[in-house]
């Protein structure tokens, strides 16, 4: 730094380079952030978007939507599911290895994070079901884009 | 009855903090001095009637009073009473109201025992207080009042969030509050400096211990609440980056600068601006965090109020206490004038260095956690984690390490680094020591291994202060200090050491089979049912063995609540000297299989081990620094005792 001079400085002086210094590591430190945040944030999709504008695969996203009824297995080692997800206009297959919220259930809303597989499949890590029963309306089964999207916006 | 109390206690409760504001106001003036007698006993017994508010509603949520609308909407009859008791802070208005009382009570303290600063200062600290808790008052008893009655009465209530009905978490919110709600007394001692124009040395003694209480109550909150989340969510994880949690972290942040710039104030009359502008910054990061937490903009578990209308009323409230505090700031700042001058080498360099490190990390947990509203405001959804919450905080916490570990060596105004580097010789050793260790071990990943490395450093570096001091009559500040910094080391070799060495194993078993993670074998006994006064669960009974040795008997639950209907896993925690083993059950899967998670987390309970020396290290320089504010007034006493005697 600044060595010899400091204490030679004047009282104001010093004030100002501390300000200097502090200013450049705040500004430094926004700026970095900023920059992190548009690589590092995870961004949310519903199926249509998800196919329509692929995200690189190894970037973490998150998938939202609903569990299509008759879609879910489980594999033979117990603990890893398949399911498919759509908003009534595409469908995502997505696989799970977890123990599954007690509320994710077929025809429910979901929201998987994730990230999205070369081959088309969603490969989750953590699923979030909405804790309420009560938040998953019985009109869901036959939605339209603007249901998806509400159901989407309850789940996230 | 009782809720009728209640509700006149906190509208009198505000009527005095108007009365506080206006006579502290006018006090200052000229023509209003008359009135500066008033200032303290209206503050003393606004904070008692807040309590009595209070207590009021505690007791309407411990019988039960289901004629209380906040009662039928939260509690229930079949409760355990502990549970019902703290149902009264864990909704949104009941929080809210403790969020109050705490203020209430700590302006009674200040206006009861702070003597140190001239009287105009108190004033007009004590009329900041009580503008701020005035807003407070208001958002209460216009758009959230906790006492409001319903009619007719439900025959019985909805209960109160499973994940909430835990001892550990009926105190948490608590310890929280008195952190958050106690940085409301610097916000104020910042607002009566600089109206008063008294930033200075004796400024910083006072407000020291005040803040050192807040902070350590935030430590233990924070410390308290990441362990809840650690074993009542069922995740394994520890720390989630969640909205909430960094609602807490940043004022912690704040804090620790602040706790640490004052040191520099009063030891040295430097820093001065700094230092009123932290005390501004660190109670806004309490407001900002309430008002990310309670506006219900962002989801998550302890979002109680999703309504826009109180949002609005805290983003108001934010506006004018936050802006008006800057605007002061920005019109007296120039006002105040540069304090002493320091070289670059010396101790105030290194808790410069330390503040602006602080600071940076809180403008990156700010920004990262405000980031997916001003995205969702240009409508995009994202959320951000800990990809880049762990990696942006490191590149300023890591600096800031190695400056805490030369900080405390060097001595104040000016120093070399030639002198220190004997001393620093014994951590270097260390560091050097963690990394052929880590190397043995194997495949560690860059954050965690700086971690261990520098953890190792650090506890060395962290007592090397009391070497060439008389132990007996080393000051407990310094005794504070040190085992804060060592609390640091501590605290970070748990979390490096969970990151690098946690061994994971998601497996689906029938009964008596077994099942290894890392060194221990798990045999699954059964799984049958069992019931609690609230909830019934299905239990596994595991049988752990420690590298084949004698085995000790783990019972993890899946819990289903009836009030409101959720299910809630309970994990089941085996601590070892050398970590901790931890299990969930899942659900059944096919063919009689039972799913289970587990996980090996080698030194993991050293975090919140860490987080608690941390804690006392703040407690020991309380207590030291009260113990010499005593005494220096008691000395003054005497004096000015002999001097009336003498003078007869």
């Amino acid at each position: 730094m600044a060595g010899s001079g400091t204490m030679g400085l004047k009282p104001k002086h010093q004030r100002l380079v501390l300000l200097a210094i502090a200013l450049v590591v705040l500004i430094g430190a926004a700026l970095l952030a900023i920059w992190a945040l548009r690589n590092q944030a995870s961004y949310f999709y519903v199926p249509s978007e998800i196919v329509a504008e692929r995200p690189a695969p190894d970037r973490a996203v998150r998938l939202g939507g609903m569990v299509e009824k008759g879609s879910l297995r489980t594999e033979a080692d117990g603990v890893t599911i398949a399911f498919v997800v759509g908003d009534g206009k595409a469908r995502v297959p997505v696989r799970f290895s977890g123990i599954v919220p007690s509320l994710f259930v077929e025809g429910s809303g979901v929201v998987a994070e994730g990230k999205l597989g070369a081959d088309g499949t969603f490969l989750a890590d953590n699923l979030l079901a909405k804790h309420d029963e009560k938040y998953v309306p019985r009109e869901m089964q036959n939605m339209t884009d603007e249901q998806a999207r509400q159901v989407v916006a309850q789940t996230r | 009855m009782i809720a009728e109390f209640g509700l006149a206690a906190l509208w009198l409760a505000a009527a005095l903090a108007a009365l506080q504001l206006i006579a502290g106001a006018l006090a200052l003036t000229p023509r209003g001095a008359a009135l500066a007698g008033v200032v303290r006993p209206v503050a003393v017994v606004q904070g008692l009637l807040a309590l009595a508010a209070f207590g009021a509603l505690i007791l309407v949520f411990a019988e039960t009073d289901l004629s209380v609308k906040l009662v039928a909407m939260n509690s229930h009859s079949m409760k355990p009473l502990i549970f019902k008791i703290a149902g009264a802070w864990g909704n949104h208005e009941g929080s809210m109201l403790l969020w109050v009382t705490v203020m209430g009570m700590a302006g009674g303290f200040v206006a009861l025992v702070e003597k140190r600063l001239p009287e105009p200062t108190m004033l007009a600290t004590l009329a900041g207080q009580a503008f701020v808790s005035l807003g407070f008052y208001a958002f209460l008893l216009i758009a959230s009042n906790p006492f409001e009655r319903l009619s007719p009465a439900p025959p019985e209530g909805n209960g109160l969030n499973p994940l909430l009905q835990d001892l550990g978490l009926a105190f948490h919110p608590p310890t929280l509050y008195l952190g958050y709600v106690g940085l409301s007394v610097a916000f104020s001692f910042a607002i009566g400096a600089l109206v008063t124009r008294q930033v200075g040395p004796a400024f910083a003694r006072a407000m020291r211990p005040w803040v050192l209480a807040a902070w350590i109550f935030l430590t233990v909150g924070i410390t308290a609440g990441s362990y809840w989340a650690y074993y009542e969510l069922g995740w394994g994880g520890w720390w989630f980056w969640d909205p909430v949690e960094n609602a807490s972290l940043m004022p912690w942040l704040a804090a620790t600068a602040l706790l640490h710039s004052c040191g520099v104030l009063a030891a040295r009359n430097a820093l001065r601006a700094w230092t009123v502008m932290l005390g501004v910054v660190a109670f806004s990061m309490s407001m900002i965090g309430t008002f990310l937490v309670r506006s219900g903009i962002l989801t998550s578990v302890h979002a109680f109020a999703v309504d826009p209308e109180r949002g609005s009323f805290i983003l108001a409230l934010l506006a004018i206490n936050i802006g008006g505090a800057l605007t002061l700031f920005g019109l007296r700042a120039a006002t105040v004038t540069e304090g002493e001058r320091f070289r670059p080498v010396s101790r105030e360099g290194a808790l410069v260095l330390n503040n602006v490190m602080l600071s940076a990390i809180l403008g990156i947990v700010l920004f990262g956690t405000l980031y997916p509203l001003l995205a969702e405001a240009m409508g995009a959804k994202v959320s951000v984690g800990p990809p880049y919450f762990n990696p942006m905080s490191a590149i300023f916490f890591v600096p800031m390490l190695v400056v805490l570990a030369v900080g405390p060596l060097l001595r104040w105004r000016r120093d070399t680094f030639a002198r220190v580097r004997k001393r620093l010789a014994l951590p270097l050793l260390a560091v050097l020591a963690g990394i052929a260790i880590v190397l043995a071990i194997g495949d560690v990943a860059v954050l965690p291994f700086l971690g261990l490395v520098l953890a190792a450093g650090l506890a060395v570096a962290s007592v090397l202060p009391l070497r060439d001091r008389n132990l007996r009559r080393t000051p407990l500040p310094v005794w504070g200090m040190v085992l804060a910094h060592f609390g640091i080391a501590v605290a970070l070799f748990g979390m490096a050491s969970e990151s690098a060495f946690s061994v994971e194993k998601l497996v689906a078993v029938r009964t008596g089979e077994t099942t290894r993670v890392g060194p221990w074998a798990i045999r699954l006994m059964a799984v049958e049912p069992v019931a609690g006064p609230n909830w019934t669960a299905l239990e596994a009974q595991m049988l752990a063995r420690y590298q084949d040795g004698r085995g000790t008997e783990l019972r993890p639950q899946s819990r289903s609540f009836w009030t409101p209907p959720q299910q809630t896993s309970e994990s089941a925690l085996l601590t070892r000297w050398n970590g901790q083993l931890y299990a969930v059950l899942g659900g059944e899967a096919t063919d009689g299989r039972w799913q289970l998670r587990l996980w090996w987390k080698p030194f993991v309970p050293m975090i919140w081990l860490g987080g608690l020396l941390i804690a006392l290290g703040g407690v020991l320089a309380l207590a030291g620094r009260t113990a010499s504010d005593i005494r220096r007034l008691v000395a003054r006493d005497k004096i000015a005792y002999r001097r009336t005697r003498q003078g007869r």
